[in-house]
């Protein structure tokens, strides 16, 4: 952690990336300045968008001494106000698991270019985020370390499968190469805490490596300081376990 | 959002939004985490027209009993002007 008599400096700005299929989207990066090198992290937003409270997490990353970056995963359904482009995603169910891989396999590929990168890399996700982080996190096995924060639909009915969602990320479990942080409210909905205990029975069999954070008192979001449900006490306690976490894996 | 609970509709209306008025050609409607009404999940309406950019929009958010008080008072509402001979 930083002393008071150092140094920090920052850089922050959006970048265009090469996406899923070969085709660029823009994300922001945000990196501490010097030769690191230094780990990174990529985010994944959640469904209100790629909106300021990731450019602020994605800010804190980096001042944490992480080069940070959060690809614009709406970036093909159109632009304007992140919350205008949220509702048409809303509206339109939601955009494809497979593109979403695509392009973090992209963010990973851009990251291991950089050379102040030092090549481990880690997925960080809050709701949607949280469930497209881990779906990717198992697909895709250079990923070193994921954090789930909140994910719902890991566990999904048959009924709820669609050609946008075709399998639940649940059953890739087994293909999860890399250490997992889960950071779950137990009055959350989605995921409810029997999904998350199903959610933890399949990391189980599978012998992963995983630490399972359940919150009391806490719901969804629990982190987002702009919305009723923050919990001051939970969010606090939530980011030192994501420093912690990421120390010791990246 | 992560009920995934949304459905959208074509329509043909007007709405005033933050640059006026403009021809509404979409209801879109869930029962979501909402952006700004400090419930949450909420009954959430967008009346769009993604053809003149994604910010040609009027949105409203509400709660559940709000919502239904609000389907009930539309129909009603015209059920009276059908009653009055008003509809066209």
């Amino acid at each position: 952690m930083y002393q008071t008599q150092m140094y920090e400096g920052m850089l922050a700005e959006t970048v265009t990336i090469s996406g899923d299929g070969n085709t660029l989207i823009n994300a922001y990066l945000a990196r501490p300045l010097g030769a690191g090198p230094f780990p990174a992290v990529i985010l994944l937003h959640h469904m209100p968008g790629w909106d300021e409270w990731y450019r602020e997490a994605t800010r804190r990353f980096a001042h944490h001494g992480y080069v940070a970056l959060s690809p614009n995963l709406y970036f093909r359904v159109g632009h304007g106000a992140p919350e205008d482009v949220a509702v048409k995603v809303r509206a339109d169910g939601g955009i494809s698991d497979d593109g979403v891989v695509g392009d973090v396999a992209g963010a990973l590929a851009y990251l291991r270019s950089l050379p102040y990168v030092s090549g481990k890399i880690g997925l960080f996700g809050t709701c949607s985020g949280g469930r497209h982080a881990y779906l990717a996190a198992c697909r895709l096995p250079t990923v070193n370390a994921i954090v789930d924060c909140w994910g719902g639909r890991v566990v999904m009915a048959e009924k709820d499968l669609n050609p946008k969602t075709p399998v639940a990320p649940i059953d890739y479990t087994a293909n999860l190469a890399c250490p997992l942080l889960g950071l779950f409210g137990n009055d959350d909905t989605s995921p409810s805490p029997e999904q998350v205990d199903l959610h933890e029975q399949a990391l189980i069999a599978h012998g992963k490596t995983y630490e399972f954070y359940r919150y009391p008192g806490a719901g969804h979001g629990f982190f987002y300081y702009h919305r009723p449900n923050y919990r001051q006490e939970q969010a606090v306690d939530g980011w030192e376990k994501i420093w912690q976490f990421l120390a010791k894996h990246l | 959002m992560c009920t995934m609970i949304a459905k959208k509709i074509p329509v043909a209306g007007s709405g005033k939004g933050s640059g006026g008025w403009f021809s509404v050609n979409q209801a879109n409607v869930s029962y979501d985490h909402p952006f700004h009404i400090p419930h949450e999940h909420a009954l959430n309406l967008d009346f769009v027209n993604e053809s003149l950019g994604l910010d040609a929009r009027v949105a409203v958010e509400l709660s559940a009993d709000d919502a239904r008080q609000l389907v009930q008072t539309i129909l009603a509402v015209l059920e009276e002007a059908e009653a009055g001979g008003h509809l066209e």
